[in-house]
C-alpha cells in the first residue's frame, strides 16, 4: 500500500466537513481586501490625494510596524496591500494553520483517525489531506483577491503577485502547522505552537519595518510575512522573493513528514509525562479545575501581551514629531479613532487593537465551556454536586478576570517602557495603564455575548466569533467607509473613550458594563433551563 | 422497602425523534437493578434525565425522594455516576480525576481507593490522554466505587474492560449490594446482568417492555429440552406450546412454554427417556424475544428454523434469526 493511499478520499472528507468554515474564511478575507480597495478608490479619487497620504504614512515608523513596509502607497493596489493587507497576511496564516491542525492532530487526538487509519489509508495520507485542504483554501483565496483587484481596476501584474503572496503566506503556516502537529499530543498545543510562530513572524516584521534606515531592518527578512510584503506587489514586483516562502514551506514540510514517519499514531515528539497519583488538596472546586485547564493558555497569552506592551512602549517615542506636522496622517489616525496629538493618537489606535486581541482571549476562554460539553467532560462533573452555574462561572471567570489581567500586563509594561524612554514613569505609567484598562468593558461585552450564545443557543456557540468579527470589521473599516453612526455604534469598542490625555467619561463605560452583564446573565439562565450534551 | 428511583410515563423528544416514549422504571433501595435494552433504546437518555442533565418533556421522575431536575446538586451528593463513554481531561492524571470527582461528590474513602486501584490494576499517574478506553472506564469506576454514595448509576460500565476486569467489576458490585447500596446498571451484556441483578427492566424504543425479578420473567418464557429417547417420538409435534422441534433419529431438541411443560414430559416418558437435559431460559432469550419483534418487522429474510438457540452469552445478533423464526410461528 502506498504511503499516500486514501489521500483523495480524506481530502474530500475534510473539504466536506469544512464546507461552511473554509468558504466563510475565504469570503470574508477576500471581501475585506477587495472591499477596502474599492472604498479607497472613492476616498482618494485622484493621484494627488494618494501621494499626500503616502508621503505622510511612509515616514511613520509606528504605522509601519502595524501594517508593514510602505511600498507603492500612492497606488490603490499598494495602499490596499498595506492596509488591510498587512493584517490579512496574519489572518491567512491563522486560517491555514487552524485547517491543518484540525484535520491532522485534532482528528488523531479525538481517536477518529484511528478508525480511518485502519482502512486503506497510507501513513502520510491524513497529513497530506490536511495540507491539500489548506492549500485549496489558500489558492482559492489568492485567486479571488487577484481577480477582485483586477476587477477594481488595479494593474493585473500587481494583482496576480498580490494573490500569490497571500497563497504563499498561507502555505508557509500550513507547513509550520504540519510540523507542530507532529510535536505535541494535543491539538490545542499544536495550534498554540503554530500560532506562536505566526506571532513571532509578525513581531519580527514589525520590528524590522519600523526600525528606520539605520536600525535592524534586516529583521523583516527573517519573517515569512515579511517576505510576502517584500515582493512589493504594485511597485517593482520582485518575483524571486516568492521563492523564499515556498522554499521555507517545503523545508518545514519535509521535517514534518520525516517526524510523521518516525512516530506512533497518537504520540507526539514531546512524550506526555506522568502526573501525580493523587490530586493536590486544592483541586476540589470547579474553579480549581478551570485553573488547571486554562492556566497554560493564560500563560501563553500573558507572554504575548507582555511582549506587545514592551514593543508598543519602546517604539512610541520614535514617532513623536514625525507625525505632528502631517495633517493627513493625523486625520487618518483620528478617523481610526485616535484623538489628540500624534503620539496619543498612535497609542490610542494600538491599544484599541490590543483590546480586540484581548477579546479573542475572552471569547476563547468562554467557549471552552462548549468544548467541555461536547467533549463529554462536563457530564461527569455536572453529575456531582457542582451546579451548572458554578461550572459555567468557573470558566467565565477566566474570560472576565483573565482578559482584564492581560490588558493590565500590556498597559503596565507599555507605561514602564515608554515612561523610561521619556523619563516620566510616574506620569506615563498610570496614563497608559488607564488607557489600556479602559478597553476592559468592551472586551467583557464580547465575553457576555459568548456566554449568552453558549447558554441560549449552544449549537451556534461558535457564532460568538462572528460577533467578534463584526466588531473588527466595524472598527477597522466603519469610519473609513463612513458608515452611518448607528451601524458603527453596534460595536462596543466604538463607545470607548479615545482621548488619552483627559480622564475618560464614566457614562459609556458603565453602560458597557451593564450591556456586558445582561447577555451574561441571560446565558447563565439559559444554561439552567436547557439540556446538557 | 423504599423506592430509590421511580419513573413513570417518562417522555423525552429531541426535535422530531421521540427518544423516550412513556418509559417506566422502579428501583427499590438496596437492590441491583438491571437496565437492559439494545443500542438506542433510551437507556442513556433515561439516565441523563435521572441525573438532571436532560429535562423531561412529560411523566414523573423521582430520585432518592427528590426531583432530579430541581434538586440536582443536593441529590448528586448522594450518588455516583459512571458514563458509558468516559472522557478525561487530557492534562490531568487518572489519580487527580479520581480525587477530584470524589471530592465533588462529597467524599472518598482513601483506603478503598487504594484497594480498588490495585484490584483494577490501574496506574493513576498516567495523563488522561494516555489512557486506553478500558483504562478511562476504570478511572471512572474507581472514582464511583470509592465514593460514599448511596446510589450508583452505571451506564454500560464494563464496555472496554477485558474479561478479567469484568470479573473484578462483578465482585465489586456484589460487595456494594452486600453493603446495602442501590445500583442501577445499564447494560447489554446479559451474563453480567444475570449474575448481578435482583430485578431487571427491559426497554425498547423508549418504552419499558418487561420488568420484574429474573424468576418472574422466566415464567413468561420457555424451557429448552434436549433428550435422548428409546424410540422415535410421534406425538410431540401436535402438542400445544412446543416450538423449534428438531428430531434427529432418537435425539430430540425442543422448546416448550413453561405452562405446557408437563404434557411434553409425559410424551417424552412414553417414548422412554435415556438422557434428558433441560435448561431454564436465560436472560438472553428474554432479551431476544423483545428484539425479535423489531427484527421480524424489518428483516425477515435468511431464517434458519432448524437451529435452536443455545443458552449462553453470545451477542444477540448471533442468534436472532432463530428467534425471528419462532416469532413468526407464535
Amino acid at each position: 500500500m502506498s504511503a499516500l493511499a486514501g489521500t483523495g478520499t480524506l481530502t474530500r472528507l475534510a473539504l466536506r466537513r469544512d464546507r461552511l468554515m473554509i468558504p466563510a474564511w475565504v469570503a470574508v478575507l477576500a471581501v475585506v481586501m477587495v472591499g477596502s480597495a474599492s472604498s479607497a478608490v472613492s476616498l482618494y479619487p485622484d493621484a494627488e490625494s494618494l501621494r499626500k497620504l503616502a508621503a505622510g504614512l511612509a515616514g511613520d515608523s509606528s504605522v509601519l510596524a502595524i501594517y508593514g513596509p510602505a511600498t507603492a502607497l500612492d497606488t490603490i493596489g499598494g495602499i490596499t496591500m498595506w492596509k488591510p493587507g498587512g493584517l490579512v497576511f496574519v489572518l491567512v496564516g491563522l486560517m491555514s494553520l487552524l485547517i491543518v491542525v484540525r484535520h491532522s492532530r485534532a482528528e488523531e487526538e479525538s481517536g477518529r483517525l484511528e478508525l480511518v487509519g485502519a482502512g486503506a489509508v497510507g501513513r502520510y495520507a491524513p497529513l497530506t489531506a490536511a495540507l491539500l485542504t489548506a492549500l485549496v483554501a489558500d489558492l482559492v483565496l489568492g485567486a479571488l483577491i487577484a481577480l477582485g483587484m483586477i476587477a477594481i481596476g488595479t494593474p493585473a501584474t500587481g494583482s496576480i503577485s498580490a494573490g500569490l503572496c497571500f497563497s504563499a503566506c498561507g502555505l508557509v503556516f500550513a507547513g509550520i502547522a504540519a510540523l507542530t502537529a507532529q510535536l505535541s499530543e494535543g491539538a490545542r498545543a499544536a495550534n498554540g505552537l503554530a500560532g506562536a510562530a505566526l506571532g513571532a513572524s509578525y513581531l519580527l516584521r514589525a520590528a524590522g519595518d519600523s526600525a528606520g534606515a539605520n536600525g535592524p531592518s534586516w529583521l523583516s527578512w527573517l519573517s515569512p510575512i515579511g517576505w510576502c510584503q517584500q515582493v512589493r506587489s504594485y511597485a517593482d514586483e520582485r518575483w524571486w522573493v516568492l521563492a523564499l516562502p515556498v522554499a521555507f514551506a517545503l523545508l518545514v514540510l519535509g521535517v514534518g513528514y520525516a517526524l510523521a514517519a518516525r512516530r506512533n499514531l497518537g504520540a507526539g515528539m514531546f512524550a506526555a509525562g506522568t502526573g501525580p497519583a493523587t490530586a493536590s488538596a486544592r483541586l476540589r472546586t470547579p474553579i480549581a479545575l478551570a485553573w488547571r485547564l486554562q492556566r497554560g493558555a493564560l500563560l501563553a497569552w500573558t507572554v504575548v501581551f507582555a511582549v506587545v506592551g514592551v514593543v508598543v512602549g519602546s517604539i512610541a517615542n520614535g514617532i513623536n514629531g514625525l507625525l505632528s506636522d502631517n495633517a493627513d496622517i493625523t486625520d487618518v489616525l483620528s478617523r481610526l479613532g485616535g484623538k489628540g496629538d500624534a503620539i496619543n493618537a498612535y497609542l490610542s489606535v494600538v491599544l484599541g487593537v490590543l483590546g480586540l486581541v484581548a477579546a479573542v482571549y475572552a471569547v476563547q476562554a468562554t467557549l471552552r465551556l462548549r468544548a467541555e460539553e461536547t467533549g463529554l467532560r462536563a457530564e461527569p462533573l455536572l453529575a456531582t454536586r457542582v451546579s451548572r452555574i458554578a461550572w459555567a462561572t468557573s470558566h467565565a471567570t477566566f474570560a472576565v478576570v483573565g482578559s482584564a489581567f492581560l490588558l493590565a500586563v500590556a498597559g503596565l509594561l507599555a507605561g514602564l517602557t515608554y515612561g523610561a524612554e521619556v523619563g516620566d514613569v510616574g506620569g506615563q505609567l498610570p496614563r497608559l495603564l488607564g488607557a489600556t484598562l479602559v478597553q476592559v468593558p468592551a472586551v467583557w461585552v464580547l465575553a457576555g455575548i459568548s456566554l449568552a450564545m453558549f447558554g441560549l443557543v449552544p449549537r451556534l456557540a461558535a457564532g460568538a466569533w462572528a460577533a467578534f468579527g463584526l466588531c473588527v470589521l466595524l472598527g477597522e473599516f466603519g469610519p473609513l467607509l463612513r458608515l452611518s453612526h448607528w451601524a458603527v455604534d453596534v460595536s462596543p469598542f466604538t463607545h470607548l473613550p479615545r482621548s488619552l490625555g483627559v480622564a475618560p467619561a464614566a457614562g459609556p463605560l458603565i453602560w458597557l458594563l451593564v450591556i456586558a452583564a445582561l447577555p451574561g446573565v441571560d446565558g447563565l439562565a439559559g444554561l439552567r433551563r436547557r439540556d446538557i450534551g | 422497602m423504599t423506592t430509590a428511583i421511580d419513573v413513570s410515563g417518562l417522555v423525552k423528544s429531541f426535535g422530531r425523534t421521540r427518544a423516550l416514549d412513556g418509559l417506566d422504571l422502579c428501583v427499590q433501595t438496596g437492590e441491583v437493578h438491571g437496565f437492559l435494552g439494545p443500542n438506542g433504546a433510551g437507556k442513556s437518555t433515561t439516565i441523563r434525565v435521572l441525573l438532571g442533565l436532560l429535562r423531561k418533556d412529560a411523566g414523573s421522575v423521582r430520585l432518592l425522594g427528590g426531583d432530579p431536575w430541581r434538586d440536582a446538586t443536593t441529590l448528586h451528593r448522594r450518588l455516583a455516576y459512571v458514563p458509558g463513554d468516559v472522557m478525561l481531561w487530557p492534562n490531568l492524571s487518572g489519580g487527580e480525576v479520581i480525587d477530584l470527582l470524589g471530592r465533588l461528590r462529597g467524599g472518598l474513602d482513601p483506603g478503598r481507593r487504594a484497594q480498588l486501584l490495585e484490584r483494577f490494576d490501574l496506574d493513576p499517574t498516567k495523563k488522561g490522554r494516555a489512557y486506553s478506553k478500558g483504562n478511562r472506564q476504570k478511572v471512572a469506576l474507581v472514582a464511583a466505587l470509592a465514593s460514599d454514595a448511596e446510589l450508583l448509576v452505571l451506564d454500560e460500565p464494563t464496555s472496554g474492560l477485558d474479561p478479567l476486569m469484568e470479573a473484578v467489576f462483578r465482585d465489586c458490585v456484589a460487595e456494594e449490594r452486600r453493603a446495602g447500596r442501590t445500583v442501577l446498571l445499564s447494560s447489554h451484556i446479559l451474563a453480567e446482568v444475570e449474575a448481578l441483578c435482583d430485578r431487571v427492566s427491559i426497554v425498547r424504543n423508549g418504552r419499558t417492555v418487561e420488568t420484574g425479578t429474573l424468576t418472574e420473567l422466566r415464567h413468561l418464557t420457555r424451557t429448552s429440552i434436549s433428550a435422548e429417547l428409546a424410540a422415535v417420538p410421534a406425538g410431540l409435534a401436535g402438542l400445544p406450546g412446543v416450538h423449534d422441534l428438531d428430531v434427529q433419529g432418537d435425539r430430540v431438541r425442543l422448546e416448550v412454554d413453561n405452562a405446557h411443560l408437563s404434557e411434553v414430559l409425559v410424551e417424552l416418558t412414553r417414548s422412554g427417556v435415556r438422557g434428558l437435559v433441560s435448561q431454564p431460559p436465560t436472560l438472553e432469550e428474554l432479551f431476544l424475544r423483545h428484539y425479535e419483534r423489531d427484527g421480524a418487522a424489518t428483516a425477515p429474510a435468511g431464517l434458519t428454523p432448524t437451529q435452536s438457540p443455545r443458552p449462553g452469552t453470545q451477542p444477540p445478533d448471533a442468534q436472532s434469526p432463530v428467534n425471528r423464526s419462532s416469532a413468526g410461528r407464535r
